[in-house]
């Protein structure tokens, strides 16, 4: 490990103006050889080296290690340092990692800043070394420069309330409420039906193992019924919500005659309002001939009938399944709903089960049995089905014949684009989730909705259930296609999330907001009218009206500040003077680089 | 300091300053280093929490201290903060460049993209053409004293 460095003068230099200058320590990570195989990391510490406020300097091998780690804080102990610049790979990775570091050190998590080399550098530039040191260079620089003008700040810690509401009675509602309820907290269910239970309470057999959605419910009502913890009101809807982070008051409206309404007083709201099915056009795929059915009326129709199928008093002796109705439309539902092949597939082994003699097609653009349902897909292959790729520019299409005959006319790509006719007795739409309409929640919780129509997580991997609503969590198909299996998966992801703030009693909020210079303000109302989460407030201060800001509502987006005609509003972390001084430090690293063409 | 790789270049690589945010334009831009792909080194990246808080003033500052070109990969409909992002950030863009007109720099040395997070290839196709405009219209004038 290179740590070659001369500590420089460890006292206080007074800078020019009189302010004390910052004494920030900088780190430059070879990962590796991940950044050192691209960026001259050794010209990058020693451009900086002389830097006024950098006190320390120096490369390591990997920064995240546990020694580093630990030599980084008998330095910022040792040196005094009051400001820690770790230049190696993506904020998305270690930014926890250092400003855990900080706070073992006693220097302010809010005074460390990330500076990405890595993926926004060596891996980018690898063909061009030069190019890459000298880029290093001017990303240090500005790290330095931000944190020169970092101000130390403390988390916004709230004390929470040891309850939560549940908002949908499905699957992944009914397992968050049973394990909220076993961390200790009060549970609220509220559910619009009048009965708990939602869409797997319909059905029969579920992949993969053909465990029986209704008695899975059913045992799930049994769970919810014998915890005191649980209040459960159905007939329900969430109509405001009012408070902050960790103390929220919900109402519900109950549909009784006349109209109740009962508030609560919750720390977390989980989201599990479920999805809809996708509803073919009349036309559609011959939707609305005799015979040709959605996914979920085929189901129903395969867990009402004990034994063969039967259509309009005739056994079924062919099947035909048309994948993909509704998905992956260039101009509709533009995502896979990931569900569908799986539930057909198990739908037509049951099929078989049943009947082991009934023809079954199933045409198909690509079949996503992902994972251990791959051993679905075998075993339906293995009982007979046929599988029949058609193009997506050429999809099948299905008419009655003269003779009355339903007909499914398919493109075969495996067989060189041949035409298939296939007559057939009963037609499977395999149609998929789309997202609920709930405009009227939606706009209550202020729910991010993305492009597909579902509810928006923060981070897809890393904080999968967490919305940028504070403390309201999203769990189950309202956040996209899911199964069963994956629906409960978030629901007790939920669970784990809101146990993590509510049990600890008090919650800790990023303090990253907007803060309003007041002698500047002249309190015009652009900022409290542009901000959707009602984050800012009129005040009178010493005799004038000036905007203020509730920091356990400002969500830190920023966007007031671009309205506000005085520059009075600016967001901690990314106030004008951090990022012109950003900007002026990448300029001076990419001199060098002006220096290099020549 | 740097070690020269002895190719010599006639004139330097045009500046862009991106502004990205840290949800989504930000992870587009760091999956382009995790698939290496390549675009020019003379572009750099500084990470906010949302397009819409980026300041005009900031994008002028760029263009008046020595960027040649500022290109603000926005959130698109994607953003988690605020469901009319797209037209906020527009309005950003749009104020920086009324802004600079006045200064007499060109207007389209700013632009503006959504950028997904998965959009790594667009990003790249983004730079290479931004790149390309730039060249052609030279260095933003003078450096402001």
């Amino acid at each position: 490990m290179t740590t070659d460095h001369e500590p420089s003068d460890s006292t206080t230099v007074a800078g020019e103006s009189g302010e004390p200058r910052r004494r920030i320590g900088v780190y430059v990570c070879h990962c590796g050889g991940n950044i050192s195989d691209y960026v001259d990391v050794a010209a990058v510490r020693d451009a900086v080296a002389g830097d006024a406020e950098v006190v320390h300097v120096e490369t390591t091998l990997f920064a995240c290690s546990d020694a580093t780690q630990n030599d980084m804080i008998e330095m910022i102990e040792s040196q005094h340092l009051d400001g820690l610049v770790v230049a190696s790979c993506s904020p998305k990775l270690h930014v926890p990692t250092f400003r855990a570091v900080s706070r073992r050190a006693g220097l302010n998590p809010f005074e460390y800043t990330q500076v990405n080399i890595r993926e926004q550098c060596s891996w980018v530039h690898s063909d061009d070394r030069a190019g890459a040191t000298a880029k290093a260079i001017g990303l240090v620089r500005a790290g330095i420069a931000k944190t020169a003008h970092s101000v130390p700040l403390e988390p916004i810690t709230v004390e929470t309330t040891p309850s939560a509401l549940v908002v949908g009675a499905g699957v992944a509602g009914m397992r968050a409420a049973t394990g909220l309820a076993d961390l200790g907290l009060r549970v609220y269910l509220i559910e619009r039906a009048a009965t708990l239970g939602g869409w797997v309470d319909r059905w029969g057999p579920m992949y993969p193992n053909g465990a029986d959605g209704h008695q899975l419910i059913e045992r799930l009502r049994e769970q919810v019924a014998t915890r005191d913890a649980i209040t459960v009101v159905t007939n329900a809807e969430l109509v405001a919500k009012s408070g902050n982070f960790g103390n929220y008051d919900v109402d519900v409206r109950v549909m009784s005659d006349p109209p109740t309404t009962q508030r609560f007083r919750v720390g977390s709201i989980v989201v599990a309002t479920g999805f809809d099915t996708y509803q073919p056009e009349v036309g559609e795929y011959g939707y609305g001939i005799d015979g040709v059915v959605t996914l979920a009326e085929f189901k129903e129709l395969v867990d009402a009938t004990p034994g063969p199928l039967r259509v309009g008093g005739r056994p079924v002796r062919t099947v035909t399944y048309i994948y993909c109705v509704g998905s992956r439309q260039p101009d509709g539902h533009q995502y896979c709903s990931r569900y569908c092949c799986a539930a057909t597939v198990h739908a037509s082994i049951t099929v078989a089960d049943h009947d082991a003699d009934v023809a079954q097609y199933h045409l198909y653009r690509d079949i996503r049995t992902y994972g251990k349902l791959e051993l679905l897909y075998q075993e339906s292959r293995r009982r007979g089905s046929v599988y029949m790729k058609f193009p997506d520019d050429t999809p099948p299409a299905v008419r009655r014949d003269d003779a009355g005959h339903l007909v499914v006319r398919t493109t075969d790509t495996l067989t060189e684009g041949m035409a298939v006719d296939i007559p057939t007795d009963l037609v499977v739409l395999v149609t998929g989730m789309v997202p609920r309409e709930n405009h009227d929640l939606t706009s209550l919780l202020k729910l991010p909705v993305g492009g597909d129509g579902f509810y928006n997580e923060i981070h897809p991997k890393l904080r999968p259930v967490e919305t940028v609503v504070d403390g309201v969590l999203i769990a189950g198909t309202c956040q996209g296609p899911k199964n069963s299996f994956e629906s409960v998966a978030s629901g007790l992801a939920a669970v784990a999330q809101s146990g993590a703030t509510l049990l600890k009693g008090v919650a800790e909020l990023d303090p990253l907001v907007v803060n309003v210079d007041q002698d500047r303000c002249t309190w015009c109302g652009a900022c409290q009218e542009v901000c959707p989460y009602g984050a800012i407030d009129r005040i009178v201060c010493d005799g004038r009206e000036v905007a203020t800001v509730n920091a356990l509502s400002c969500k830190g987006c920023g966007g007031c500040a671009a309205f506000c005609a005085n520059e009075a509003i600016e967001l901690l972390g990314s106030t004008t003077a951090q990022i012109e001084s950003m900007i002026d430090g990448m300029l001076e690293g990419s001199a060098r680089d002006e220096e290099l063409m020549v | 300091m740097v070690e020269s790789d002895g190719a010599s270049r006639v004139a330097r690589r045009p500046r862009i300053l991106v502004f990205s945010t840290n949800n989504i334009s930000d992870p587009g831009i760091d999956l382009a280093g995790s698939q290496h792909l390549h675009y020019s080194p003379a572009v750099s990246t500084i990470t906010v929490p949302c397009s819409s808080g980026i300041q005009p003033t900031w994008v002028a500052y760029a263009l008046e201290h020595g960027f040649d070109g500022v290109f603000l990969a926005i959130d698109g409909d994607e953003c988690a903060y605020l469901p009319d992002c797209n037209q906020r950030s527009s309005r950003v863009a749009a104020r920086a460049q009324e802004m600079v007109k006045e200064k007499g720099i060109e207007a389209q040395r700013i632009r503006m993209s959504a950028i997904c997070s998965v959009c790594s290839e667009a990003f790249v196709k983004h730079m290479e053409e931004f790149s390309a405009v730039l060249g052609e219209l030279g260095p933003t004038g003078e450096r402001v004293p």
